[in-house]
């Protein structure tokens, strides 16, 4: 457990949606929190009344409990005209914050767990992609990646080969491009932001920005929270709890090489929370 | 042809009942998506001139606007049953039993319904209250289960499924997203796989397909 590494990240702790219900109690790395609205001007504060400083970016409302942040990744999309910004609200997980990010870098369970929309059955085989840490931007990427899908996307008319690339900007956030079904020379942007409540424990949000005016946003949003939610009961078994760093405790295969770095770069900067280490 | 429209919300286990009834039966009908959540879209005030209750699910079938998922699980099987097994409503033997279920069925989605919508959506309710409430519900539906077994039967009345087992299975599977295992309940497991085994079977997220009933399908004898 790193917890000065993790407390120096922004995280996410509410959206419009909540806000606009009342005031948000919640919990971050450990520490109580109270988000109150408006949206355009909130307030977090711990129980003891300290307040932290907030920011509204891609539709949530994000802080930092940390002395020292670093600044909240950029997305360079979400300023892109023309794209429909899709907030799917929250989901709890009681499950490592990394744990939630690995799997939605996973393609191989894709046929498995969202059969007949992500994947189906005989199309399993995942076809050599490329996996790599970029050191001038210290991010994970997953690049050349192509899958048969059924439903890609609520605006998909019928089974397509998806083009995907994953990013991983922040070891809690991992963003998704890939076809666009009615823009095949564009990418549909697809992101989780994880609040971690705890190491073993988690709200995930769901975010999305895509080229797609056509669907309403009760279809866009609840096509996202069924993908989520066949995942839920997966992360909720997954064992151990915590992410294991160490190669030798889960064997990897080549399907999983995004993962793999995913590790190895949580490994090398040290963000331990929510990571089974040698140290824990 | 579509009998009817639903207003459903993807992640409700009571919207979940009428689409997997229609399924069964094979009744087609159109689905409008309601967004629940985040955006409480039940509550707004187009949806509430069509349901003042601010529920969901919604059926209509011309004028006929029905909101207790039970009662449309009663109206399907009437119109769309033809073999009358799915709701013996006028066997006087069965017909008050299937009632008897619905009961705990209601039950089921104010403690295990409750309880998951805490745990996945931080519902503004006690959890600990409704988790305990849903652990004795399921217990109960557990020793009446057993019962049924030991009467050498597999579903909850009769000797084929009705719209008692619809009722109570989706509360009954998707426990585990509150933290109620399975476990402890091998009636319920046993009789959750036979529900799922059913032709026309369809899903929702955290009720999986059968893939090894899938491997096993007959091959066509041409």
């Amino acid at each position: 457990m790193s917890l000065h590494y993790a407390s120096n990240d922004w995280y996410p702790v509410a959206d419009a949606a909540c806000l606009a219900r009342g005031p948000r109690k919640t919990r971050l790395l450990g520490t109580d929190l109270e988000v109150l609205g408006p949206f355009d001007h909130p307030v977090v504060t711990d129980m003891g009344g300290r307040c932290f400083p907030v920011q509204v970016r891609y539709n949530h409302l994000w802080t930092t409990i940390g002395d020292d942040p670093r600044p909240l990744f950029d997305i360079p999309e979400a300023d892109e005209p023309g794209r429909r910004h899709v907030p799917c609200g929250v989901v709890r997980v009681k499950c490592s914050p990394l744990r939630a990010v690995e799997n939605f870098l996973d393609i191989a369970h894709f046929p498995f767990v969202h059969t007949g929309i992500l994947g189906a059955e005989p199309h399993t085989e995942v076809a050599a992609y490329k996996a790599e840490i970029r050191e001038d931007v210290d991010e994970v990427w997953a690049t050349n990646i192509s899958f048969y899908q059924p439903q890609a996307a609520k605006s998909a008319a019928g089974g397509i080969t998806t083009r995907y690339e994953y990013r991983v900007p922040a070891p809690t956030a991992a963003v998704l491009y890939k076809t666009c079904p009615p823009r095949p020379e564009a990418m549909d942007v697809i992101a989780i932001f994880v609040q971690p409540r705890s190491e073993t424990d988690c709200d995930v949000w769901p975010w999305m920005a895509l080229y797609d005016d056509t669907t309403n946003f009760a279809d866009l949003a609840q096509f996202q929270q069924e993908i989520f939610l066949q995942d839920r009961s997966i992360l909720e078994n997954q064992r151990p709890v915590k992410l294991p760093l160490d190669p030798k405790l889960e064997i990897p295969t080549r399907a999983d090489m995004t993962s793999i770095a995913y590790r190895r770069w949580l490994k090398r900067r040290g963000a331990y929370y929510g990571a089974l280490t040698d140290q824990t | 042809m579509s009998h009817f429209t639903l207003y459903t919300y993807v992640l409700s286990a009571s919207c979940y009942k009428v689409r997997l009834m229609a399924a069964l039966l094979g009744v087609p009908y159109d689905s409008v998506a309601v967004n629940f959540y985040p955006g409480f879209e039940h509550r707004s005030e187009a949806m509430l001139a069509l349901n003042p209750w601010g529920t969901l699910p919604i059926l209509r079938a011309g004028d006929l606007v029905l909101t207790e998922t039970q009662a449309m699980l009663g109206w399907l099987a009437t119109n769309h049953d033809p073999t009358g097994r799915w709701y013996p409503a006028a066997d006087p033997a069965l017909g008050p039993q299937v009632l008897q279920w619905l009961g705990l069925a209601a039950r089921l989605t104010g403690s295990a319904g409750l309880a998951r919508l805490h745990a996945i959506l931080d519902w503004p309710v006690d959890g600990e209250a409704v988790r305990k409430a849903a652990l004795k519900d399921l217990q109960e539906l557990e020793l009446l289960l057993t019962d049924r077994v030991l009467a050498g039967q597999t579903w909850l009345v009769g000797d084929h499924p009705t719209i008692a087992d619809i009722a109570c299975f989706p509360h009954a599977a998707l426990s585990p997203d509150a933290g109620l295992e399975h476990d402890g309940f091998p009636a319920i497991r046993n009789w959750l796989y036979a529900v799922r085994s059913l032709p026309g079977f369809v899903t929702m997220p955290g009720i999986h397909e059968l893939h090894e009933l899938r491997e096993r399908e007959p091959a066509d004898p041409q």
